[in-house]
């Protein structure tokens, strides 16, 4: 904008000034041609006189190039006067100007005008074009880079992957909703991670959301990649709950507050999908739905400590009934069960929030999945899988953590993965992150009893575009 | 599609019934959620009739709490200690905001961060933006520094609207009492000559005490400054303050060897002796700036609640240019 007052000042500077100089070579041409010692003079008074009166215009435009600069802070010195005047002009104002400012208009109308000055305060950055912008939903992207090293022969990923590049589009859609949007462009193609309406405004205290969305089952389902404390998922998740995208569907959510003993904050939701999330769950037919059951409750134990506990429970149908050994069946029998609980310590000064925070979190998760047994007998296979992490802000710049995964395999109990993680994480600003993960793997093989150790080095390079999202919490 | 027959499974008896009746299951489930939900715990008992407001900020609160008297209860979300742009959304806080009449936020997207969760999840109607127990406090208010022209991060956490700081101006904590007592007025109109009572009140007691601010603040006049982030324009407008510089090189962003170099030489080109450092601050950079510079450095509260004895919109006045004035009169 100031860059456009300047040039506008210049070019009206030009086209001024482009007259004069026509007027000032035309006229001593028009004069017979005397050329003598007076006349050279005169020229000069002229070009003198010129000169002056550009330096005039300049100072004027100048002036007025204040004066705009000066309309963009908006100190509306009239409508705010009916209040007080701004004190930078009258020192010791409150009481002495308000009076000579008053009696314009009775203090009541004050606000009125507040409110409409602070309408025009939008508008003077911008003008129309932005101000149609301004309906327009927020929108971020995040850029999520990763990198890995080492070996792996159990699940190798890429050397170098532009994992996901996330834009986000939220916005207020009426009084009564608000909608959000997670489009994730990954290596493999486009998904929609996430995009439902929430409704605010529902009686008897509900909350519900409708489309697809990350299932409210545990926590670190419900956590988007790039908002997780470490590179990749912990084990149990990847083994259990449907890996990265983990349960992720489309679906009907109802939430609200239980009533909770004193101190206590209890929320239950209550959740109906369609059935197919990753590798959990698969639906064949209509009737195929999942479900997702979830009770958190929370408690401040200080101002500074909190503690978070939640249960869940799913139970959907899956796949092993579809396809078995090129015969199909009747998936009617085939379901899993998911039960989880989680708990997270957290500690925050609030003084030093930005430099010093702790948080502990575990999560267990017990799946029932039935399937058919090599000998293709119905058998239901209980697996069990948990993490427990730990992170340290150390400072505004950098945070440590670590975590340790445990899980057996969905279809195969007696398969179980080990694995510890040590995550550092640095940020330039609140807008980028850089990270590095080691990773030990013990990780099972088919066949019981054998095991293959998986090395490895992550790194991670975030940015986030646009929109300031809301952090998680 | 060969029947479940087909193959030599065994299924254990009466899991095909149970299984049937999944989906009638889920709905009956649902249905009974949702019964729960609905019945579950009567809204919580309130005090009679007095209007529930939270606020974003203490500043807000205590003026609501000005404005409002006997006849409103104003809590705070954030601490007047804690750095207003990172607020955790603690569900503890959806409690009291589910059951708010009124909520006054700082506006200009300081409380991006945290607030739209808070009030999406809180589950009230009336708190929602737009809703009419929305009230953006920036809207009455003086705003300063609004950029122009392109808005880029590299400038850091800039803040598009405007600096959102701005109640450390006694004019703008006037303004926004105003608005907040005609929206009162508005929200009970039985009371209105009450909640305008209380302002003329305030406005009567808050001029007097700016004049004495004005004065403490006289000899200082054009007097540079330091402050650690861009919280105090406001307040340097009003009493006549210059800030120089800041030790965040751009904001939001930790301060930087090379900027702290190039601060330590224009303050002490310039002479600058006090550095001003809001309580959520680390002062370990403030410190070696003030060793090297001779200068000295001041904790500052910029809102209510930042030290034990600002207990009120008053006292953070009060507190901020006692220490000011101390610390201009020790470094002279």
């Amino acid at each position: 904008m100031k860059r456009i007052a300047i040039s506008l000042a210049l070019a009206s500077l030009a086209f001024g000034a482009a007259p004069l100089w026509a007027q000032q070579e035309g006229e001593p041409e028009a004069q017979p041609p005397v050329a003598s010692a007076p006349s050279a003079d005169a020229r000069i008074k002229t070009l003198e006189d010129e000169v002056r009166s550009l330096a005039e215009q300049v100072a004027l435009l100048r002036g007025e190039l204040s004066n705009l600069r000066n309309a963009k802070t908006p100190a509306p010195a009239p409508k705010d006067g009916l209040l007080l005047t701004s004190t930078s002009v009258q020192p010791g104002s409150l009481s002495a100007s308000a009076a000579p400012a008053t009696p314009a208009a009775p203090d009541l109308v004050a606000p009125a005008q507040a409110v409409q000055g602070t309408q025009a305060q939008t508008q003077t950055y911008g003008g129309a074009t932005s101000n149609a912008k301004l309906l327009n939903p927020d929108i971020s992207l995040i850029g999520d880079f990763i990198g890995t090293a080492g070996h792996n022969d159990v699940a190798p990923s890429k050397s170098l992957e532009m994992h996901e590049s996330e834009v986000g589009l939220q916005a207020i859609i009426d009084p009564y909703a608000r909608a959000d949007a997670f489009i994730s462009f990954g290596e493999t193609g486009v998904e929609v991670e996430e995009a439902y309406v929430t409704f605010t405004s529902l009686p008897a205290g509900l909350l519900m959301k409708v489309g697809k969305m990350r299932a409210d089952f545990g926590k670190v389902n419900t956590i988007h990649n790039h908002a997780l404390p470490y590179i990749d998922r912990p084990l149990a998740t990847n083994n259990l709950v449907g890996g990265e995208d983990g349960i992720d569907d489309a679906g009907i959510s109802i939430s609200r507050f239980l009533p909770a003993p004193k101190n206590w904050f209890m929320e239950g939701t209550a959740q109906v999908f369609r059935g197919d999330s990753s590798d959990v769950y698969s639906a064949q037919r209509r009737e195929d739905l999942s479900v997702v059951g979830h009770i958190r409750a929370y408690r401040d134990l200080t101002e500074s400590t909190n503690l978070d506990l939640g249960v869940s429970y799913s139970r959907g149908h899956n796949d092993a009934g579809t396809v078995a050994n090129n015969v199909f069946f009747d998936p009617d029998h085939f379901l899993t069960n998911l039960y989880g609980v989680d708990a997270t310590l957290r500690w925050k000064p609030l003084r030093r929030a930005i430099y010093k925070n702790f948080l502990l979190r575990t999560e267990m998760f017990w799946s029932a999945r039935d399937q058919l047994s090599p000998l293709n007998a119905f058998q239901t296979q209980h697996a069990f899988g948990s993490y427990a992490s730990a992170e340290y802000r150390v400072n505004r710049r950098w945070t440590v953590g670590g975590r340790f995964d445990r899980s057996g395999h969905a279809n195969n109990a007696n398969l179980t993965d080990t694995g510890f993680s040590a995550i550092l994480t640095y940020w330039p600003s609140e807008f980028s992150q850089i990270r590095g993960q080691y990773r030990f793997g013990h990780l099972a093989l088919a066949n019981p009893g054998d095991f293959s150790n998986a090395n490895e080095f992550l790194f991670q390079f975030l940015f986030v575009m646009g929109a300031h999202g809301a952090h998680p919490f | 599609m060969i029947s479940l027959n087909s193959g030599p499974i065994f299924v254990p008896a009466g899991d095909k019934m149970h299984s049937r009746h999944l989906t009638t299951r889920i709905a009956a489930l649902l249905a009974a959620f949702t019964l729960v939900f609905a019945l579950a715990g009567p809204p919580p008992a309130r005090a009679a009739g007095k209007i529930q407001i939270m606020t974003a900020t203490s500043d807000l609160a205590a003026l609501a709490q000005e404005v409002g008297g006997d006849k409103v209860d104003a809590e705070s979300i954030a601490r007047g200690y804690q750095d207003p742009h990172f607020v955790d959304a603690k569900p503890s806080f959806l409690l009291k905001l589910k059951r708010a009449d009124l909520l006054i936020v700082v506006g200009l997207e300081l409380e991006i961060g945290w607030l739209p969760p808070l009030i999406t999840q809180s589950t009230n109607p009336k708190i929602q933006v737009g809703g009419p127990g929305y009230f953006d406090a920036s809207r009455f208010a003086k705003i300063l520094e609004i950029p122009t022209g392109q808005v880029t991060r590299a400038e850091g956490d800039v803040h598009p609207l405007g600096n959102p700081h701005y109640w450390l101006d006694p004019e703008n904590g006037l303004r926004i009492a105003k608005g907040i007592a005609d929206k009162l007025s508005e929200m009970h109109p039985g009371d209105a000559a009450y909640f305008a009572q209380r302002y003329s009140d305030f406005e009567k007691r808050l001029k007097d005490a700016d004049q004495k601010w004005l004065s403490q603040m006289a000899p200082y006049k054009d007097r540079k400054i330091v402050t650690y982030h861009r919280s105090w324009p406001n307040f340097a407008e009003h009493f006549h303050l210059n800030v120089v510089g800041y030790v965040e090189p751009r904001p939001g962003i930790p301060p930087s060897p090379q900027h702290t170099v190039e601060l330590i030489q224009q303050m002490k080109r310039d002479n600058v002796k006090v550095i001003v450092v809001e309580p959520y601050f680390d002062l370990k950079t403030p410190n070696a700036i003030a060793r090297e510079t001779g200068g000295q450095v001041l904790v500052l509260p910029p809102s209510v609640g930042g030290e034990k004895e600002i207990k009120d919109y008053f006292s953070l006045f009060d507190y901020d240019i006692a220490k000011l004035k101390q610390a201009f009169d020790t470094t002279k």
